[in-house]
């Protein structure tokens, strides 16, 4: 197991994730998609940091801690954009929101 | 880290990406979100970060897989006619993930083995959070206090005047 490999598991991942969020028209299937990015992302961080010459310093575990609690700290926000959407109106399709487009 | 036990976490993980992804219920795809993200904490197990596994669990599956289910049951009453899905969006993934792949393999320097380390105890990763990492935290403090206030400001009711 190489370092290559995680790195390639996380692109794939992270491919996955903006398929999601590109492919679907649901808004929550969104958030998720940007979730999966999130945490390709987070993968790639913790790779590195057991990789690299010295993974005594925690540097690469704190970042991706922060970044848990910045994801977790937009969805919350993101799904309550989506109920306050959905009360709005009354549908969560993403193709049906155009009220801003000319 | 063995190579078998990797493989397998690797298949669950991304075959429950897959499902979250493409599922056409949204309940199906939420509980496959959940199941991608037990996957995602065995990596970090794996990779000797316990620490970030268990945050991961606890964050994601405590917390976010509920409120999306939460979500899902709050809104669903068009769910039937969600079906909408843009090929275009598999052609960029497609090609975003061909690109990844042909630059990982491309880069020699990272086809290397992992170095024997000693764990990282929770010790330490406190004492880095309270002396290195303290405005850091601080700012995430503030940061989810106010996503606390305007994730409830968001859905508060209007009132009628």
């Amino acid at each position: 197991m190489t370092l290559s490999i995680l790195l390639i598991v996380s692109a794939a991942l992270f491919s996955i994730g903006l398929l999601a969020a590109l492919s679907r028209r649901h808004a929550i299937f969104i958030l998720i998609g940007i979730e999966m990015m999130l945490a390709a992302a987070n993968i790639n961080f913790i790779a590195f940091w057991r990789f690299a010459p010295q993974p005594a310093q925690p540097t690469g575990v704190m970042v991706a801690i922060f970044a848990i609690a910045i994801a977790a700290a937009e969805a919350a926000v993101g799904l309550a954009m989506v109920i306050a959407v959905y009360r709005h109106f009354r549908t969560t399709n993403v193709d049906q929101l155009n009220q801003l487009k000319g | 880290m063995s190579t078998v036990a990797f493989a397998i976490i690797a298949i669950l993980t991304l075959s429950a990406a897959l499902a979250a992804a493409t599922l056409p219920k949204l309940m199906h795809a939420a509980l496959s979100f959940a199941v991608m993200f037990v996957g995602i904490s065995a990596f970090f197990f794996l990779l000797g970060a316990e620490f970030v596994g268990l945050v991961q669990i606890f964050v994601y599956i405590g917390a976010v897989a509920v409120l999306i289910v939460f979500t899902i049951l709050l809104t669903r009453h068009d769910q039937e006619k969600m079906r909408g899905f843009k090929w275009s969006g598999v052609v960029v993934a497609i090609a975003v993930f061909a690109g990844l792949v042909w630059t990982i393999t491309k880069t020699t320097s990272l086809s290397i083995v992992p170095p024997t380390a000693k764990a990282l105890t929770v010790k330490q990763i406190g004492d880095a959070l309270m002396i290195s990492y303290v405005w850091p935290l601080l700012c995430v403090a503030v940061l989810l206090t106010a996503a606390l206030i305007g994730a409830l400001i968001l859905v508060v009711e209007d009132k009628p005047q």
